[in-house]
């Protein structure tokens, strides 16, 4: 890792930019209890990251990458510190309107997919239509869109265990697509796939990336993954160790 | 979200295991069918009591000798103190309330002879021999099957004819028509002229065992017929009412000129007792209302333990399902949202096994009932009971645990292993 670590410049030699970040977090820090112990996830992290921004996150394995997802994900609660999206504290919003930030704001893929493993690939994606109000035939012509845009048009009624571990992942990346947020998270989505697929998902995002705008967010540890972003945020220990300025817009 | 998503997302989670919902079920089907069936079994238990206190007449009042109190005593002393020390009835306080106490459907005062020798040929059987007026069928509602009942002639003339009750029929005449056969009471001969419907033993006896005479021939053919004055005695008056509304009166006045009879001052106790219908049936009532309470509460135990098995399986289905729960959170899913989806499943599985127990009760009352031991009848009020309480216990027994699949944060349920 330390050869890695030289890759980047520790210093940022770009002017900051002027307008707003759509996530701003400011000294982030969660603490876990685990009975007497207690594990300091992160320590004060603070972030910018614009609209249209494809940013990777890495670190070591323990470093908070995923602490940290989580909490800009709205899946988590950070121990102290503020996180503002879009200009909203999210520290201050409650149960539902978390719901609704989850639901509309953010799309979250997890490395392990995290499907209803009954369900059928249609009815996973059209899962966070229904959440958010809409239901029936109109949410099913949604969802099956989606599948077309990832590559799934023909797998709709195929249940997680009759597809392939990058096919689940599409799915999963449908999901977090299907309600159009404006930022999609994702916690080493190739982790769990060989390196060809894994290839083919990150080509997906990219895609995604260019052609809607979207906001993008990937946890890795893959430096290959992590090149083919525009910047990088590296966390160790759970503070942020180095991390590459924004391009002005 | 809509009740019926959610209800589809519940029989889907339902289905995911069936054994597992089925052995939950298994509780509330056994609650509720127990419910049902045992609140049945009371249920029928008092219909055929207050049945047969019908039958024993038509807003019917009855005088007795002595103070008498209802009691809850075993069937064969009929609940009944019998006293010792009073005056005996006579047939002049049964003419003095048929000529003094206005509107009645009519009196009829009852010799009762208990252990009487009646014989045909070689059979001979000790039953009890009851002396009556032509009243009495009106009053106590006997009716006849075979023959006829008596007419006046019978009582002006004393004549030697009897009925019998069907059983004491059986058991002279076998098979044979016992009409017109001569029978002995006691050592005079008769002839039988009739023989009446069956009812069932009841308050006051078995008429079916007895034999039945004219009240005038009793007091010819009977030991007791006299008092120790030489009155003639009778053993209890029964007095019939218009109306149901019109029996308070007619007890007060039977009681009035019953003290006035017995020259009972003011403020000294009845040495008589005046019954009426009502009393016997609240009587019965409290207990049999005793008896189906305590089948309910039996069964509305089994229907709690019920409640508490879908309690843990639920319980254990949240900490299953974190990873599940955890997942349509972190998709969107609010707070209520979630709860709704498994007090969804709690109720029904309650409501699946609430019918499927109704069904399970009605079965069980329908077996009991055809075995002709105990009458069963199953009432609409005991089925919305085991139906209401089932869904009470669905939801009270619900609602910890959708409180906790509810409270999780997303975060833990998706990192859970
Ligand atoms: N639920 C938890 N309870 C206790 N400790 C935790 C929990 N989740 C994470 N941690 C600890 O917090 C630290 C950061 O974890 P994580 O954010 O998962 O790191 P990364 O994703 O970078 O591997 C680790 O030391 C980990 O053991
Ligand atoms: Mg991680």
């Amino acid at each position: 890792m330390g050869e890695f670590t030289n890759t980047y410049p520790t210093t940022s030699r770009e002017p900051e930019r002027s307008d707003a970040p759509i996530i701003e977090a400011v000294d982030l820090t969660k603490v876990y209890k685990m009975g007497d112990t207690e594990v300091h996830a992160l320590r004060g992290v603070s972030l910018r990251i614009w609209k249209g921004e494809m940013v990777s996150i890495i670190g070591q394995s323990g470093s908070g990458k995923s602490t940290l997802l989580a909490i800009l994900g709205a899946l988590d609660v950070p121990t102290s510190g503020s996180y503002k999206l879009d200009g909203r504290e999210v520290a201050a919003m409650n149960d539902d309107q978390l719901a609704e930030i989850r639901n509309q704001g953010i799309g979250f893929v997890f490395q392990k997919f995290n499907l209803l493993a009954r369900s059928t690939a249609l009815a996973n994606v059209a899962l966070p239509l229904a959440y958010g109000g809409l239901s029936g035939r109109q949410a099913n012509q949604r969802a099956a869109e989606m599948l077309t845009l990832v590559g799934l048009g023909d797998r709709l009624d195929h249940r997680p265990n009759q597809l392939s571990g990058g096919q689940q992942q599409r799915v999963a990346i449908a999901r977090a697509l299907v309600n159009q947020p404006s930022i999609i998270l994702a916690d080493e989505p190739t982790g769990n796939l060989d390196s060809a697929t894994g290839k083919e998902i990150m080509n997906l995002f990219r895609t995604l990336h260019r052609e809607r705008g979207i906001t993008l967010i990937i946890v890795t540890h893959d430096p290959a993954i992590a090149a083919q972003s525009e910047r990088i945020v590296r966390l160790k220990d759970g503070l942020v160790e180095y991390a590459e300025e924004a391009q002005p817009a | 979200m809509n009740f019926f998503r959610n209800f589809g997302i519940a029989l889907d989670a339902l289905l995911a295991n069936k054994l597992r919902s089925g052995l939950t079920m298994l509780g509330i089907i056994i609650g509720v069918g127990s419910v049902v069936a045992l609140l049945s079994i009371g249920n029928g238990v008092q219909e055929s009591i207050n049945g047969q206190i019908t039958s024993i007449g038509t807003n019917l009042v009855t005088v007795l000798q002595g103070q008498v109190r209802l009691t809850a005593g075993p069937p064969n002393n009929q609940g009944i103190r019998t006293p010792t020390q009073t005056k005996p009835l006579t047939d002049a306080d049964s003419n003095a309330i048929r000529d003094r106490v206005p509107d009645l459907l009519g009196v009829a005062p009852e010799l009762t002879a208990n252990g009487t020798t009646v014989a045909f040929q070689r059979e001979k059987i000790l039953i009890t021999a009851r002396g009556v007026t032509l009243d009495y069928a009106a009053v106590r509602n006997v009716e006849i099957a075979q023959g006829r009942w008596f007419d006046p002639a019978d009582d002006e003339r004393a004549a030697r004819v009897a009925i019998l009750g069907p059983d004491a029929a059986d058991a002279l005449f076998g098979g044979l028509n016992p009409i017109g056969q001569t029978i002995r009471i006691g050592s005079a001969p008769f002839t039988v002229i009739g023989v009446t419907v069956g009812v069932g033993a009841g308050f006051a006896g078995n008429p079916d065992t007895s034999v039945f005479i004219p009240l005038q021939t009793a007091y010819r053919t009977l030991s007791n017929a006299r008092t120790s004055t030489g009155a003639r005695r009778v053993s209890v008056i029964y007095i019939s009412a218009l109306s149901t509304e019109d029996i308070p009166r007619v007890e007060r006045a039977v009681a009035e000129v019953m003290r006035q009879q017995h020259g009972i001052r003011e403020g000294a106790e009845d040495d008589f007792t005046v019954l009426t219908q009502q009393q016997f049936l609240s009587i019965a009532g409290s207990i049999t209302g005793i008896l189906t309470l305590f089948l309910g509460a039996i069964a509305g135990i089994s229907l709690l333990v019920g409640g508490i098995g879908i309690m843990n399986i639920m319980l254990v289905s949240v900490t299953e399902r974190t990873k599940e729960i955890g997942l349509r959170k972190a998709v969107g899913a609010k707070r209520r949202t979630i709860l709704m989806q498994f007090l969804v499943e709690t109720v029904t599985l309650s409501l699946i096994g609430g019918t499927l127990g109704i069904l399970l009760g009605v079965g069980v009352a329908l077996l009991v009932g055809a075995t002709g031991i105990i009458n069963t009848t199953v009432t609409l009020d005991s089925i919305l009971l085991a139906v209401t309480f089932s869904l009470a216990v669905g939801l009270f027994f619900g609602i910890y645990p959708a409180n906790r699949a509810a409270g999780l944060q997303p975060i833990e349920a998706v990192r859970y292993e």
